[in-house]
């Protein structure tokens, strides 16, 4: 049995609903993150695990305990909010320790607690000042203290990065990734930022009109996306999704990319999926990564489906670390990563390698990969 | 100290109801609304309720008391009758035109002045701090306070007649105070000079919120001053202008303190507007019935005005 | 914004052009401020001159030999209707009246803007437009229901004081103005706070239930904490209307010593008896304005916010 489950929760506003039956899972220690653009619903199903939303129908359990009809201070859980939400008028120790005072925890107990939690975030210099004395880092570990302070069953956090600059948001990310393996604790964190996504969680549901699209290890959601939104809204830069058709005689497929003025481009596929040979001389969706598409020296050594095609480079982008080169396939711009050191002309044509083995294939009436 | 029962807490506009909740916890569930409930009754019973009391009474044949047999609308076809009645003109006749000279001008002056001089203030003015207060401060104070001084100044025989008959100018007259015709627009000056401070604040925040890179661009675009305030500013202020024109048309329906300590009615009552033709009429011509007819007619008046404004200002915007 | 000052690159004449430009607008600015300040110049320097300068003497002249007198007697021995013991003891029902209505309506503005922004329910809009909407209607329509109703609560409360020797404040004006301008005033209170609490994060509220405070522990140690600027603001508006209105005041105070200081002032201007002793009438009204305009010297800024938040929805 999970630690944290939710079952067919579905949630309604009037006629409206927000979250049509969820089902997500995790284990003790995990660490889940909801991702999806904004309106998904997954701030909403963030609250109703927190019981700041009451849910329409279904299940929520934490640790074998129904939740459903608990006060949020009941639940055990504490929650980083994307503002902080620090109370302004009190101290940083007046606002760690506010939910204790409000559980009658003595004085002395509540200052124990306190430099405990000061000590682990190295907060201890800020305890009297007031939150709008601190920078925006120092607020976000505030927040944190004041959760953490609870040692709850369960950690929330709704967006607690977004409020701050770039540079500083990769020290928290892996601020909050060294707290997650040191204290063990289970987590429960939402984001619109699907990098945010990759590095943290343990899990992910992505989700988008209040279903979850998907639900798996980050790697699972990344290499095997089940369906097109998935596809698109995870990875940075994102796959590329190329409008193309099967072509092939028998059992040997291959892929057609049309290209504008010239011929289209056959890539011969050796292990394409079951699913694909129904396809034959029908149009499908083509995603492949960017890093799967590259200059050929830059290809993978050992994957055993790689083919090569002249492309027409229309722009290149040298981001330092890669250079990315941009074609254009199927009428859509295509994105390629080559080495950084790749020497590269816009307006010129250039070999590249198509990793078809990272490749995936969408059916354009559903939207679902084609397995 | 557990004071919150098992219970879910709804901070966002929700209408869930969860089955097997306790007395207690539905009773934390209605504390909001047990608290809100005096207001809103207090609201119901004393604003509403007492309005259609007053519809009520308006229908019936009171005198001096209250009577309680509707008798139809008598009260009205009076007023009606009285609406026409110019030569000479009834009580009536005399506050709705002098409600109409004074609205319109109260209004358009306040407004006109009001942006004038908000304009000129927004001109990078050196004690910008300093006059602002000075042009403010009647807001502050109650006409009953400041109609002492103003009814002075007004009267002939001491104020500024006679003050500029003592500077020489002996030829000078100004007499509008005592006079029935014109009394009423000493009202008009009393009230601008009261409210047309505060006209001035709303459209110098307007001013001060217009954003600084459209003037800046208008300017590149080769825009004179002026063109720069009728094409542009003046249009963007369009919200101020009916924020303060809802402000002005219900304070100009509500004056009444202003005829009052002024005039204390003018000559034969012909500074009244209907207000004070509602108070006398109510409390001291004991015809009840017709003040309460004549105060209806005023909240229909302000409710045309204002129930739109509201209804716009409070309609579910998309976040 | 202030477009004819920066840099003047349009403006056609040069510099000359400029500074009778500039001329103009302080001219304009400074005729303005006369026009404003002169009912106040007035009323000051008549209420510490003699009669007789008064008399002889012409009306924007500064005082030759300043007298308080007047202002001691319009204090302590001008005549309201017919006792003459100056307006002290008006000031003092003002602010009897005053400040508890103050204090309630602003609480309970305070709560209700609470409930309004953060603990919705189906029709909150509704019922905050009814309140709102009282904020406008003429209280003429009003006014006659609530005496009746005043009459009948004060016989009540002449039984009730026969039958246990005390009235519970039934009857008393100034017990009923107070109620009857926190009734009055409850659209304006709530309006402020409810739009001063709508801009309130509500993930406080959140963070806060999540730590196990109550209702009213959220309130008491969340909002109000936070809510000084539209305190203040809330006070001071209230304050000046409160301590201004005439209408109601007449109405249900018009007659005997409890009169507001409105309704006294006004009596001991048309005081038709005797020689009209202008410069007391001036002191006395002095005195009448002298608490709002200590508040609005002291605190105008929020006044003019107060009035703000009337008009513009926030």
């Amino acid at each position: 049995m999970a630690f944290l489950e939710i079952d067919g929760l579905k949630k309604r506003f009037g006629s409206v609903e927000i979250l049509k039956g969820i089902d997500v899972e995790l284990e003790k220690g995990g660490f889940l993150v909801l991702v999806g653009p904004s309106g998904c619903g997954k701030s909403t199903l963030l609250n109703t695990i927190a019981g700041l939303e009451t849910i329409t129908e279904g299940e929520i359990r934490v640790d074998g305990r129904t939740i459903n009809d608990l006060h949020p201070s009941k639940r055990d859980i504490a929650m980083v909010f994307q503002s902080y939400a620090l109370y302004p008028n009190m101290t940083v120790a007046g606002n760690i320790a506010f939910g204790m005072e409000m559980r009658g925890v003595p004085a002395q107990e509540r200052q124990k607690a306190i430099d405990k939690v000061a000590k682990v975030l190295q907060i201890g210099h800020l305890l009297q000042r007031k939150p709008s004395q601190l920078s925006g880092g120092q607020r976000q570990r505030v927040a944190m203290g004041r959760a953490l302070v609870r040692d709850p069953k369960l950690f929330l956090f709704d967006e607690p990065l977004s409020n701050l600059d770039a540079k500083l948001r990769v020290d928290m990310r892996i601020e909050i990734k060294r707290l997650h393996a040191t204290t063990g604790t289970t987590i429960v964190y939402v984001t619109h930022d699907q990098i945010e996504a990759m590095t943290l969680a343990t899990k992910i549901a992505v989700m988008r009109d209040g279903e979850v699209q998907q639900f798996g290890t980050p790697a699972e959601i990344y290499n095997n996306p089940t369906n097109l939104f998935v596809a698109d809204f995870m990875g940075s830069p994102a796959m590329n999704l190329v409008p193309a058709t099967i072509g092939g005689n028998g059992s040997a497929l291959s892929v057609v990319l049309q290209r504008e003025a010239r011929d289209p481009i056959s890539l011969p596929l050796a292990n394409a999926p079951a699913g694909l040979s129904a396809f034959q001389g029908k149009p499908v969706i083509f995603g492949v990564r960017p890093e799967a598409l590259t200059d050929p020296e830059g290809a993978e050594r050992n994957a055993s489906n790689i083919a090569t095609a002249d492309c027409h480079i229309e722009v290149v982008e040298p981001a330092g670390s890669d250079t990315f080169a941009v074609t254009n396939l199927g009428g859509k711009a295509v994105v390629a990563r080559l080495r950084a050191d790749a020497n590269i002309q816009p307006g010129t044509s250039t070999p590249l390698a198509f990793n078809l083995t990272k490749a995936v294939f969408f059916d354009p009436a559903t939207e679902n990969r084609i397995l | 100290m557990s004071t919150v029962a098992e219970t879910n807490i709804k901070p966002t506009p929700e209408h869930g109801t969860r089955p097997g909740a306790s007395i207690r916890s539905r009773l934390q569930d209605a504390l909001p609304k047990i608290v809100l409930a005096p207001s809103f009754a207090i609201t119901v019973v004393f604003v509403y309720g007492f309005i259609l009391w007053t519809v009520y009474l308006s229908f019936t044949n009171s005198k001096t008391f209250p009577s309680y047999a509707i008798t139809g609308s008598r009260a009205y076809q009076r007023l009606w009758r009285w609406t026409f009645e110019s030569d000479p003109p009834s009580s009536w006749y005399t506050s709705i035109t002098n409600m109409g000279i004074f609205g319109f001008l109260y209004i358009f002056i306040c407004l006109a002045l009001g942006l004038f001089l908000a304009i000129l203030l927004d001109q990078k003015i050196r004690g910008e701090g300093m006059l602002r207060p000075i042009y403010l401060y009647p807001m502050a104070l109650s006409f009953i306070v400041t109609g002492v001084a103003w009814k002075w100044f007004l009267d002939p025989g001491l104020g500024l007649e006679q003050t500029l008959h003592q500077w020489g100018w002996t030829s000078f007259h100004f007499d509008w105070i005592k006079n029935k015709d014109f009394v009423i627009y000493t009202v008009v000056i009393a009230g601008v000079w009261q409210a047309s401070g505060f006209i001035m604040a709303m459209f110098l925040a307007g001013l001060r919120g217009i954003d600084g890179e459209i003037m800046k661009a208008a300017q590149i675009d080769g825009a004179t001053t002026f063109q720069l305030y009728r094409r542009i500013v003046i249009p963007l202020l369009r919200p101020v202008f009916l924020s303060a024109f809802i402000v002005l048309a219900h304070l100009a329906i509500k004056s009444y303190d202003l005829v009052v300590a002024l005039t204390s009615g003018g000559p034969g009552g012909s500074a009244w507007l209907p207000s004070n033709f509602m108070y006398e009429y109510t409390f001291k011509r004991n015809e009840m019935a017709v003040g309460s007819a004549s105060a209806v007619i005023m909240l229909m008046t302000i409710t045309a005005i204002i129930v739109p404004y509201l209804y716009s200002e409070l309609r579910e915007r998309p976040r | 914004m202030s477009v004819i000052a920066t840099p003047a690159r349009q403006s056609t004449g040069g510099t000359s052009a400029r500074t009778i430009n500039r001329i103009v607008i302080y001219g304009l600015l400074a005729l303005f401020a006369l026009f404003y300040l002169m009912p106040l110049f007035v009323m000051l320097v008549t209420s510490f001159k003699t009669m007789e300068e008064i008399q002889n003497g012409n009306m924007l002249a500064l005082p030759q030999a300043p007298t308080f007198e007047p202002w001691a007697k319009a204090w302590g021995e001008t005549c309201v209707g017919l006792t003459c013991a100056g307006i002290k003891g008006y000031f003092w029902n003002s602010i009897k009246m005053v400040v508890p209505a103050v204090l309630i309506s602003t609480l309970l503005g305070a709560l209700n803007g609470y409930v309004l922004t953060k603990w919705r329910f189906r029709g909150h809009t509704l019922v905050f437009g009814l309140m709102l909407f009282a904020c406008f209607i003429p209280f003429q329509s009003v006014l006659l229901p609530m005496a009746t109703i005043l009459g009948s609560l004060g016989r009540f409360g002449v039984t009730l004081r026969n039958a246990t020797g005390f009235s519970f404040g039934l009857g008393n004006p100034t017990v009923n103005l107070v109620f009857v301008h926190v009734v009055y005033g409850l659209g304006f209170t709530t309006l402020f706070f409810r739009n001063y609490y709508e801009a309130f994060p509500t993930e406080l509220i959140k963070a806060a239930q999540v730590d196990g405070a109550s209702f009213f522990q959220i309130f008491r140690r969340i909002m109000l904490p936070n809510s000084m600027p539209i305190f203040v603001v809330t006070v001071i508006y209230q304050f000046t209307n409160i301590w201004n209105d005439f209408l109601f005041a007449s109405a249900y105070a018009g007659t005997g010593d409890a009169m507001p200081m409105t309704v006294a002032l006004n009596n001991v201007v048309n005081t038709s008896t005797g020689v009209v002793e202008y410069n007391v009438n001036m002191a006395a009204a002095m005195i009448a304005a002298l608490p709002t305009l200590l508040v609005y010297v002291v605190a105008g800024r929020y006044f003019v916010r107060g009035l703000m938040a009337g008009a513009v929805k926030g």
